[in-house]
């Protein structure tokens, strides 16, 4: 509030300037300052408050006054590509059912805008040899993370899983005896033979011999529409592209957290096959150790994406169980922290849950809590508007719990 | 008003802006070297405007006051509490964070009641005070206590105000829909400005009045009904209220997507459509998940806790609580502190030699990656442990460990060439390298590009003072 109107007397005020005073604006006032500027002399110190209090009792509304919300919808000149995951019998493949995710054409989750044509989607971890993992995921398995077909039967059968993904980390050429692609592609097989649900099949990260893998696997997993996971800018792109689009699969386009490199790796796979067959994934950090950074990435993917980017339009996939990565996730501490077989999925599930708002549609998951809280959650996000029931909530702050 | 043109976004003032409405004397009394450069530092709110000693003289009212304005936020600063421990909330100058960084953290507030004995209310208020989790230098903390009238009995509310008065300096939540209680509540610490939670459609006359007369802020209520939200916050300013927080309700299970879309609709109301009735800050309410009719409380404490977390990144600016579990509220406040960190911060930390302790010839030489988040996790951990250790920083071009080795980021060729550059063979008199334990698989081609011997040391750094206290003797 200006110095000068402090400085108020026991003046009285004409009743046009209590009518600007109404409401206290800031603007308003200025506006009184140059009204009443040659009468500013008069004003004494301390009559400030006695001035707000009548203009507040003359001021004081006895209903509510009338505020009307539209609602703040917005429009974008983008969408965001839908794929389909997995082929059915009659389309080429041997789904029970095929998964379609992207579609958005708002920000997720922006019901109040578009409803959520696809709800994101969940695929279940399984990996083709022994892999360190966390007891609290474990114990979740029993013996069934022996091999991975009754891996991924368990995974199905037990916990619903709506996709499972294969991670061949068996390749990896610096095992002391990697599976050679015949191999790889077998373990496919077997597990297509297993499960019904829609297949992601991962690599073990070395651009050479993924490659060599994908060749095998593409060609025996002809037209299951399989997600395969990944390309990466230092792989043999127009290769692993093509022999995509031969057999009928969908490239998942691994980018290092920058967006830079994401849209590169879409333009050159855009080369080479339709957007209808590329997912991207931007890089997922655990919570605590760079999810700030993987959210950020992600959700200015999408916006840009919705904005007009025809480079980063297409749905994204996050590898959310990176975050057990994560020493609190799995790591035994002070009792005060309490029990980590608790700590670890809501690690895992506060990861993806920050991810699911910034727009992520496909997850890959290890802990059967955090898949579920996800489900539920996305079951949630994805409902009518107006389920909230008032009533349920009213008497909370009373309420003894 | 000249405000409502800069609420679209922080992106659209420019420095010029500022400027035009400096004194442009280039006197350097705020400790730049001239008025350009203070504009540019008044707009990426590195200092305030209230540095300029001219901007604050009478003849360049007018002007402040613009300024003042122009620099306004979208979401309104609210305080609670008074003194040193006094917290602020809201304050958002942007939707996203990756537009500007966001203000204010959400505070995080755990309840107790009016009916729960002394002992237990002392446990809980004392596990609220002393709640710290040390992450990247940084403490994270719980900021209020939240008191709630569940006998309905104003004397015994009043008690139970002035015990947490007694016994925290947290600023306060007084919660009750009557206002007979919230009076009473007030009453026992009348100049301490807790936070009145609620004026709802039924009572906003008389809580409006015990705002005005304690100068306190004070939550408007309007579960699932934003139209009666506006409403209640303009029949506010008209009763001359300007520190309030919005409460859309939230509903934890069935209703969780309207209150999504509730809290988004009213910020991006406030951030780019510039509705100044919506540009208060936002209150969340996940204890409402332990009102459920259903559920251990191990089930309500986790539902609680992870609508907690979409609320922190979906735009809450101050929430209540009442779990006080360390695996619920660990994950929780880590996210907050992710959120609410500079965008800007770059991810890496620059590659080369770093000395942890006073590295002799005998100490130790570690291998880390240039990812900023592993990095600071390293050498802390090397620190903790006590030893003097060379730490080398290899320039995996920002990426974690396991990240840098599967992408190609990490490689036994940058790896060694690091070792070369480090000039470490003139610092030591060894030839060992202890390299993370996700590493390993380059450890053989490390050996062989360096000539150093290769100690794969843990996959966790935890691990690294049980490892050097095994192996390095």
């Amino acid at each position: 509030m200006p110095e000068r109107a402090k400085k108020n007397s026991d003046l009285e005020l004409p009743p046009e300037i209590l009518d600007l005073l109404k409401g206290n604006d800031e603007l308003e006032l200025e506006d009184v300052d140059m009204v009443v500027d040659e009468i500013e002399f008069l004003y004494q110190a301390g009559v400030m408050p006695a001035l707000q209090r009548m203009v507040a009792s003359r001021a004081k509304p006895t209903s509510l006054l009338d505020a009307p919300f539209t609602l703040p919808v917005q429009k974008y000149p983008g969408e965001i590509v839908e794929v389909t995951l997995g082929a059915t019998k009659s389309q080429g493949g041997s789904r029970g059912k095929p998964i379609v995710i992207g579609g958005e054409k708002s920000p997720s989750f922006y019901t109040f805008e578009n409803p959520t044509l696809n709800a994101p989607v969940i695929s279940l971890d399984v990996f083709d040899q022994k892999v360190p993992i966390p007891k609290a995921v474990k114990t979740n398995f029993n013996d069934a993370i022996q091999d991975p077909v009754s891996w991924a039967k368990f995974a199905v059968d037990k916990f619903g899983a709506q996709m499972i993904t294969l991670h061949l980390v068996s390749i990896d050429p610096l095992n002391p005896k990697p599976s050679t692609p015949a191999e790889a592609a077998k373990t496919v097989e077997d597990v297509l033979q297993a499960v019904d649900v829609p297949l992601v099949v991962g690599g073990c990260g070395d651009p050479k011999k993924d490659l060599e893998v994908f060749e095998k696997v593409t060609a025996v997993a002809e037209g299951e529409r399989l997600l395969i996971s990944t390309v990466t800018l230092d792989m043999d792109i127009e290769k692993s592209a093509k022999l995509i689009k031969q057999y009928g699969h969908v490239a998942l386009a691994f980018s290092p957290m920058d967006l830079n490199q994401a849209r590169e790796l879409n333009r050159r796979l855009l080369e080479y096959l339709p957007k209808e067959q590329i997912i991207m994934d931007t890089t997922t950090a655990a919570l605590g150790y760079g999810l700030d950074y993987a959210y950020t990435i992600m959700e200015r993917a999408r916006l840009a994406g919705l904005m007009g980017d025809p480079e980063l339009q297409q749905p994204m996939s996050s590898g959310t169980t990176n975050a057990w990565a994560a020493r609190e996730a799995w790591q035994t501490m002070d009792p005060q922290w309490g029990d980590k077989a608790l700590r670890g999925p809501l690690w895992e599930t506060v990861t993806g849950l920050t991810l699911l708002l910034a727009g992520v549609d496909l997850f890959m998951m290890l802990h059967p809590a955090a898949v579920k809280t996800m489900r539920n959650t996305i079951k949630r996000l994805t409902d009518k508007r107006g389920a909230a029931d008032v009533a349920q909530i009213a008497n909370w702050v009373s309420t003894k719990i | 008003m000249s405000g409502k043109e800069t609420k679209g976004g922080i992106k659209q003032l420019s420095p010029i802006d500022v400027y035009m409405l400096l004194p442009k004397t280039n006197c350097k009394e705020c400790g730049e070297d001239n008025c350009m450069a203070f504009a540019t530092k008044v707009v990426n709110r590195e200092v305030s405007v209230d540095q300029c000693p001219s901007l604050l003289t009478k003849a360049n009212q007018k002007n402040y006051a613009k300024l003042k304005e122009m620099l306004k936020p979208a979401v309104k600063e609210v305080t609670v509490g008074v003194g040193d421990s006094a917290i602020n909330v809201g304050g958002k100058l942007v939707m996203y964070r990756h537009e500007f960084t966001y203000t204010n953290p959400t505070a995080i507030a755990i309840d107790v009641t009016d009916e729960m004995s002394d002992e237990e209310l002392l446990s809980r208020v004392k596990k609220t005070q002393e709640f710290t989790y040390l992450y990247i230098g940084n403490d994270l903390k719980l900021q209020m206590i939240a008191v709630r009238s569940t006998s309905n009995d104003a004397d015994k509310f009043k008690a139970t105000v002035k015990t947490v008065a007694e016994n925290t300096n947290l600023p306060m939540i007084l919660c009750s829909i009557d206002p007979a209680i919230i009076e009473s509540g007030l009453m026992a610490i009348p100049k301490a400005r807790p936070l009145i939670y609620a004026a709802t459609k039924d009572n906003w006359k008389e809580m409006a009045e015990l705002a005005l007369m304690y100068k306190c802020p004070l939550v408007v209520s309007a579960p699932n009904d934003i139209s009666l939200l506006k409403s209640m916050v303009k029949t506010m300013n008209e009763y001359g209220l300007e520190d309030l927080v919005l409460d859309p309700g939230t509903f934890t299970s069935s209703g969780l997507g309207d209150t999504i879309n509730n809290f988004t609709m009213i910020r991006r109301a406030a951030c780019t459509m510039g509705d100044e009735l919506l540009g208060y800050p936002t209150i969340g309410t996940p204890i409402t998940a332990w009102t459920e009719s259903t559920g251990s409380p191990t089930v309500k404490a986790w539902n609680e806790a992870y609508v907690a977390s979409m609320l922190v990144t979906r735009f809450a600016d101050l929430m209540i609580m009442h779990g006080t579990e360390g695996w619920a509220l660990l994950p929780l406040t880590v996210l907050r502190q992710n959120i609410y960190t500079d965008p800007r911060k770059p991810v890496a930390v620059e590659a080369g030699l770093r000395t942890i302790g006073t590295p002799d010839e005998h100490s130790p030489v570690l291998m880390t990656s240039n990812f900023a988040l592993t990095y600071y996790t390293v050498a802390q951990d090397i620190e903790s442990s006590g030893n003097a250790a060379y730490l080398i920083v290899v320039d995996s071009e920002g990426t974690a460990i396991d990240s840098g080795v599967a992408g190609r980021k990490l490689t036994a060729e940058t790896v060694a060439d690091a070792i070369k550059e480090s000039k470490l063979e003139e610092k030591v008199n060894h030839r060992k390298l202890i390299i993370p334990g996700k590493a390993a698989r380059i450890s053989g081609e490390i050996e062989e590009l360096s000539n150093w011997q290769v100690l794969v040391g843990p996959r966790d750094s935890s691990g690294i003072a049980k490892f050097l206290q095994d192996t390095w003797k």
